[in-house]
Order: structure tokens, then C-alpha cells, then sequence
């Protein structure tokens, strides 16, 4: 079963960025400075990995069995795995233990998250200098294991990693959104399902389904009560996705919030038209889209590739009971486009991060374990587990790998038919990929996308109004609730060490400080230069 | 890191008191005052709609950046409140029992009839806590969905094996660890049924984590928690009683 974490935790990321931008002051990357000599074979290190799987035994299996050869080739270093099930829950925690300098060594997180742990103090190792070592860097001639040279890390992923030219993390896993079709219901209708979906198609083919609601409530396409024809599952990817396939803006590097305009607006405005005739629906509002999916009730259900293990009736991963789920053919599409003939997509995906310790032995060898997750062994292992891609092309080009692809359909399990062609869908698809500006802040923007979304759903199937002051309404709501407009100004550059203004208090607090010891001198000169009554 | 245990301090005493038992009831209860519904036209009520109620705090989940969430009951139903609008000084003060006036909406998620994320919360005069309704007979049947998110307990239960002999996982297919939910199936009769500790609401300190962790295939047990639903029966178990 999957939890709601993904409900409430994400309410709490933008306040909890925001506040540390204005109480910490900035490590500056430069801190951390590579050890002229280091022996693994000399002291013990324990270091704490903090993961993320996707509820996934098989990937907790991945992460134990890295750990252990790990740990064979360098018994005196040691990992102490946390599992987590939720990237926000990893931020949390990430921005609680900055303030106590408890974090962990290695973490795996998004690279908006990691933008704001650059603020805090014992903030994370930039790596463009570790990965260039000749010997302990990325296929350095000092390591035990066979690690991939920075050139064999897919280039588009890693752009994803760097902030103004420095590496702030290295890619672990890559997936992106795809469309998951019930093609018998899309042919019920009438209509045959292209190889690229347009939004156009899709709108049409929901409202064709939603139309099917008979007065005794019960739809006559697939005879049940319920039916959503088309759920999204995040939908400030929705967002995000949608402008950009416009040529819309959505934020600048700079931290520039562009995202509440004209295009946003007629976007929102056909999603409330939709809403309304009950054609389109959200995981915030109604669940799960596979497990709709699954039971015959819904026609697209848009999810990460990561999630395909859970899509279809044979899936290996099922979250409702057998006697629901209604046999059906599967498509998987990428996600609906503007123009089919040239696709676009969000790249997404864990990447690792490395936090800075007082001993750089110690991050040192955080940083071997960091490159350890990146052989082939891993990379396959874990990309098996769900609709991954490795972010490598040596663990992709490796034979291993590639009899996994061409074994699709073989079972219902390792080679599960949907979740290999969720894979190749982003094989096929990584250069219509594209990422979002990573900055200090850059999560409550797109926190604020999806928001756009959910309340425009939530408000008409609540019955509000939809007219040009309900939408003035909603961006002023919007952002003032991520406190958007403070922003400006909290750029990447705060976080890559450039100079900033002093927040108020700080700056208070310092002319206080002046003024003590301006008074503390004055008190001393008038204690030398005055004659002293001495009685 | 301190507001994160401040947090779970907070909670923590509510929890070890939700993960305990539960207490008497009041004759006035169900009385609603003036525009509140009552749990009969919360029922009838169609998803997305306007409610508006009186209730009492049974437990809490969880709360963060001002949002609680909530199990509540009163003598005629029970209403899983889910992150309602609540400051952190309101929040302390919903102790077991506190009768609360709830603005907001209605939905349905996975299955859950709930009050929407975003209601509104007042304390009012009053107190009452649910009595643990028994329930054992009601499990695989019709009826059950009727009790949604009320307070019951389940009798003699045997704890089944949960794969390779163990009585219980850390999460539903034993990706967890310890402090994740707990997953343990039972069965009464000729049926087997998944129950949860819901580690949010009772956490890995609490009685009823440690008792599960106890728990070995074949026991006998008696189980009390609120049930809670997702995508069918899925009892957030407060209570575990080995015979």
C-alpha cells in the first residue's frame, strides 16, 4: 500500500525554505578542500546514507546489497542506511538537522532541494573538483571498483546537477511523466490511439467518456459508477510540462518567477472546463491514478515511468483488491503534447549529494561510497526495479542491461512488459527532456504550479465562479501563499557563495553589536583621558 | 532539527494517550447547535459540499505548518479530519475528548469520506470520548463501510504469516524499517484481514508499535484502533492485546 505522504509534506517545503534563507548564513562551497593523502585502510568512518525508495523492497534490496560490496572493498568504512519513501520527507529532515549539523554524509535528493541546503551551514560539497581527481575522482586509478568517468554520465542529466558551472550533486536515477492508456476504453469510443498524444485528443476523448454518465449514474462505457477519465498525478510537472510545450515562461536561473501569465490563465481555464464535466481529475483529489486505471475507470492515467510496475492488471505491484481490477490492453505514450511532431518532457529523478564534515577524510570517503552507486551493478540493479533509466551509458551499453530490454514481456515481474516500455519511452525520448531553473526557492515555484492546478479543480467541483476575478484572485493567493514576490533577489548566487544584502535581523543585530563596543570604547577612553576622583 | 522534536513531542503525548484506550461518553453529544449537521446530513452529504460540524477529538495524526489532521467522533458517527487550517497553540489544546466545530468541505480520496485539507477549526464547550464499537463480525461484510473512521476493536484474532514466517513488515512489502508503518495480517473466521500501525499516529515508541514487533504468526490477539480506509478497510490499530 502507498502512503498519502505526498499530500501533506509538500505544504510544509516552501516555508521551511524560506525561512532559512533569511536565518543562516552561507557556507561558502570553498570549504572543502580535497586531503592531499587518503588511506581507507587508516581509521574507521561511519557515514550515514539517507535514501529513497519508492515503497520498493527490491530497491531497499539494491541499496543492502550495495552496501555490503561496498563495504567489502573497504572494510573500514562503514553505512548506516535511512530509508525514506518520500522526497520531501528527506528535505525536512535535511533542513532540520542543517541547523544542528546532523546531517548526513550522502543523500539522495532533488536538485531543487539540494539548491536550498546550499544556504544552510554545514551546507553540501560542491564535486567539479572531487570528480576531476586523478586518483579518487570519478574513475580514479586509486579506487577498488570499476566507477564511470564523468564523460559516461548521460550529459543532459547531469546539466540537471550543476549550478553555475559546479557540480552540486551527481545523478543517480532518471525517469520522466508518461501517459498510461486503457486502449480498450480509448477504441469503445471510436477512436484509435496515436503514437503521440495531444492535449486536444485527450480532452476529447475524456469529455467522449464523461458523456457516457447515464441518469442512473452509472457510465455506459465501462459500466461502473465511477469513472475519471483522465487523472493527473502531479500536476505542477502538469503545469510546468504545458508551458513549457507552449514556449511559455515559467522562471528564469536568476530566480525570475514567470509563471503567472496569459498562457497559465488559459491553461487553468480549460482544466476548469474539464473539471466540470468531470473529464479530468487529480492524485490530490481523488487517488492514485493507476488504482483507478487498474479498476477500469480511468482512460489516461498520467504517472512517473518510475511508477509503471504499478500500472496494469497483471502489474507486479497492485494497491486494490483483486476482485476490482477489470482486464484491460495498456498503452504507454509520453505525455500529451502541443505539437506531436516535436515532444517535450520533464527529465526527473534522485540525484546524490555530499554534506560537508569538519574532516575531509571523512567526505572523502562519503564521496567513494557516492561514486560506488554509480557502477553498473547499481545503476542496473536499481533501474530494473521500476521504470528507471541509468544514468550512465556504460551501465546502459552493458550487456547486462541491454538483455533486460530486449527481454520485455518474458514475465510479469523483472521484465514486466509496461514498465520496460516506460523505460524505452525515456531511452527514446532523453533529448525532448528539459529541466526546470534549480535555485534557493526554486521548489516553492513549483509547488505554486501545482497548486494552480489543484485549487482551479477543487474550486469548480466546489461550485466557485470562474470568471477573470476568480483568476486575479487565485495568483494573488497563489503568491502570497509560496511568498513568491520575497523571491527576488534569493537567487542561485546566495547559494553559490556571491554576495548578498544582510537579512534585516542580522544586519540589526550587527549595528547593535557596533554600538556595544562603540560604547565600550567610549567608556575606556573616558576612564584614561578623564582625571579620576580617587578617594 | 528542535522544531521537528518539538513537534513530535507535542504529538507524542496525544498519541501515547490515542494509543491507549478509550473513555465514556455524553448524553448531550450528538446535540448540534444551530446550522451544524448532523452526522446523518454529514453522511447524506455529496462530495465537494459545504459542512459544517460539531465533533470530538479522538486522536491525533499529525500536524504540521499549521495543519492537523484528525480522527473525531461523535455518539452518532466519526469524521477523519484531514489537515485542517490549525496553529500550533489550537493544536496543543485538542487533548482527547475536546469537541471542535469543523468548516469546510467534504470529499471522498482512495475511498476515505473526509473533510477536506483547508477546513477551518473551533473549540467549543464539551467533551465526550468514543467507546470502541466491537466490530469482528462486521469484517468482510457490507456493513462494515457504515463505521468508517469510528473508534472498533476486533476480538480474537490470529496473526498470520506475512511471508517467510514473519508476523509483521515495515511498510506494506517489507521496504520499511524500523519507525515506518507496520503492516500485519489476521484472520477471524474463514477471512484474513491487513491491519496497520499508522506510524504518524502511533509511532515506533508507542505500546502498540513495540506490542506489534512482538507479535509471532500464530498469537491471539485482541486489536483496537479507528477505521480508517484506503481503497478498502485499512483499521489504523491503536491497540494490541496478546491472550
Amino acid at each position: 500500500m502507498k502512503k498519502r505522504y505526498g499530500r501533506w509534506l509538500l505544504t510544509g517545503l516552501l516555508a521551511v525554505s524560506l525561512l532559512l534563507t533569511g536565518c543562516h548564513g552561507r557556507r561558502a562551497p570553498e570549504d572543502f578542500c580535497m586531503p592531499e593523502n587518503f588511506d581507507p585502510d587508516v581509521g574507521t568512518y561511519n557515514l550515514v546514507f539517507w535514501a529513497k525508495n519508492d515503497t520498493n523492497k527490491d530497491q531497499t534490496a539494491v541499496y543492502d546489497k550495495a552496501i555490503r560490496d561496498f563495504e567489502a572493498l573497504y572494510p573500514n568504512i562503514h553505512i548506516q542506511m535511512r530509508l525514506y519513501t518520500d522526497y520531501g520527507r528527506i528535505y525536512d529532515d535535511v533542513i532540520t538537522n542543517l541547523q544542528t549539523g546532523t546531517t548526513p554524509n550522502i543523500c539522495i535528493s532533488y536538485p531543487d532541494h539540494i539548491a536550498t541546503y546550499m544556504t544552510g551551514t554545514g551546507a553540501i560539497v560542491p564535486m567539479t573538483e572531487l570528480a576531476a581527481d586523478p586518483e579518487y575522482g570519478l574513475g580514479g586509478a586509486a579506487l577498488r571498483f570499476d566507477a564511470p568517468t564523468l564523460d559516461e554520465i548521460d550529459p543532459s542529466f547531469l546539466e540537471e546537477c550543476r549550478i553555475k558551472g559546479e557540480l552540486i550533486a551527481l545523478p543517480y536515477m532518471r525517469s520522466t511523466e508518461c501517459c498510461y492508456v486503457n486502449r480498450d476504453l480509448v477504441e469503445a469510443l471510436g477512436y484509435t490511439l496515436p503514437d503521440i498524444l495531444t492535449w486536444d485528443f485527450v480532452w476529447e476523448v475524456s469529455e467522449a467518456a464523461a458523456a457516457t454518465r447515464g441518469a442512473d449514474g452509472i457510465f455506459s462505457l465501462n459500466k461502473q459508477q465511477v469513472l475519471l477519465p483522465f487523472i493527473y498525478k502531479s500536476t505542477d510537472n502538469m503545469l510546468i510540462q504545458y508551458l513549457r510545450q507552449a514556449g511559455a515562461p515559467y522562471s528564469t536561473s536568476e530566480g525570475e518567477v514567470l509563471l503567472f501569465n496569459e498562457q497559465t490563465r488559459d491553461f487553468l481555464s480549460e482544466i476548469a472546463i474539464h473539471t466540470a464535466s468531470g473529464a479530468f481529475s487529480t492524485f490530490k483529489i481523488s487517488g492514485y491514478p493507476g488504482n483507478f486505471l487498474n479498476a477500469g475507470q480511468c482512460i489516461f492515467a498520467v504517472d512517473s515511468t518510475a511508477g509503471a510496475a504499478w500500472m496494469g492488471h497483471q502489474a507486479p505491484h497492485v494497491d486494490i483488491s483483486p476482485d476490482r481490477i477489470v482486464p484491460f490492453t495498456l498503452g504507454v505514450r509520453p505525455i500529451p503534447q502541443l505539437d506531436p511532431d516535436h515532444p517535450v518532457m520533464i527529465s526527473q529523478g534522485p540525484s546524490l549529494c555530499l554534506f560537508d564534515k569538519p574532516d575531509p577524510q571523512e567526505v572523502l570517503a562519503s564521496w567513494l561510497f557516492l561514486q560506488f552507486l554509480l557502477t553498473d551493478d547499481i545503476q542496473i540493479g536499481y533501474a530494473q526495479t521500476e521504470g528507471y533509466v541509468p544514468v550512465t551509458t556504460r551501465a546502459r551499453s552493458n550487456p547486462v542491461y541491454t538483455d533486460y530490454l530486449d527481454s520485455a514481456g518474458e514475465d510479469l515481474t523483472l521484465h514486466y512488459q509496461t514498465k520496460l516500455d516506460a523505460t524505452d519511452l525515456l531511452l527514446a525520448h532523453t533529448q525532448d527532456t528539459f529541466v526546470t531553473p534549480v535555485f534557493n526557492g526554486s521548489a516553492s515555484v513549483r509547488n505554486a504550479a501545482g497548486t494552480l492546478i489543484e485549487n482551479t479543480a477543487k474550486s469548480v467541483r466546489r461550485g466557485a465562479v470562474i470568471d477573470d476575478a476568480y483568476w486575479s484572485k487565485l495568483f494573488s493567493e497563489v503568491q502570497s501563499l509560496y511568498r513568491l514576490d520575497s523571491l527576488s533577489g534569493v537567487t542561485l548566487s546566495d547559494a553559490a557563495g556571491t554576495d548578498t544584502p544582510l537579512p534585516a535581523v542580522s544586519a540589526g543585530l550587527l549595528i547593535t553589536l557596533g554600538l556595544i563596543w562603540l560604547c565600550i570604547l567610549i567608556f575606556f577612553l573616558r576612564e584614561k583621558l578623564l582625571p579620576h576622583n580617587k578617594t | 532539527m528542535k522544531k521537528f522534536t518539538a513537534i513530535i513531542a507535542a504529538g507524542l503525548m496525544f498519541t501515547l494517550t490515542a494509543c491507549g484506550g478509550a473513555g465514556g461518553g455524553s448524553a448531550d453529544a450528538a446535540k448540534k447547535s444551530e446550522g451544524v449537521m448532523t452526522y446523518a446530513e454529514y453522511d447524506a452529504a455529496a462530495v465537494d459540499a459545504p459542512v459544517v460540524i460539531e465533533t470530538y477529538v479522538q486522536a491525533k495524526q499529525s500536524w504540521w505548518e499549521n495543519q492537523a489532521t484528525l480522527y473525531t467522533q461523535d455518539p452518532d458517527g466519526a469524521y477523519f479530519i484531514y489537515n485542517a487550517v490549525c496553529p500550533k497553540d489550537l493544536y496543543d489544546k485538542l487533548t482527547p475528548g475536546t469537541k471542535i466545530k469543523v468548516t469546510g468541505y467534504k470529499t471522498e480520496w482512495s475511498g476515505e469520506f473526509e473533510v477536506a485539507e483547508g477546513a477551518s477549526i473551533e473549540i467549543e464547550e464539551g467533551k465526550y470520548t468514543a467507546k470502541a464499537l466491537e466490530a469482528t463480525d462486521l469484517l468482510g461484510t457490507d456493513d462494515l463501510i457504515k463505521h468508517q473512521n469510528q473508534l472498533v476493536s476486533f476480538k480474537g484474532l490470529t496473526v498470520a504469516d506475512k511471508g517467510d514466517g514473519k508476523a509483521f513488515l515495515y511498510n506494506w512489502d517489507g521496504s520499511g524499517e524500523p519507525g515506518s508503518d507496520l503492516y500485519f495480517d489476521v484472520t477471524v473466521g474463514s477471512g484474513t484481514y491487513t491491519l496497520t500501525v499508522e506510524s504518524y499516529l502511533c509511532d515506533k515508541d508507542s505500546e502498540v508499535y513495540k506490542a506489534v514487533e512482538g507479535l509471532q504468526v500464530g498469537d491471539t490477539i485482541d486489536a483496537e484502533g479507528f477505521l480508517y480506509w484506503y481503497e478498502g478497510p485499512n483499521p489504523h490499530i491503536t491497540k494490541v492485546t496478546k491472550r
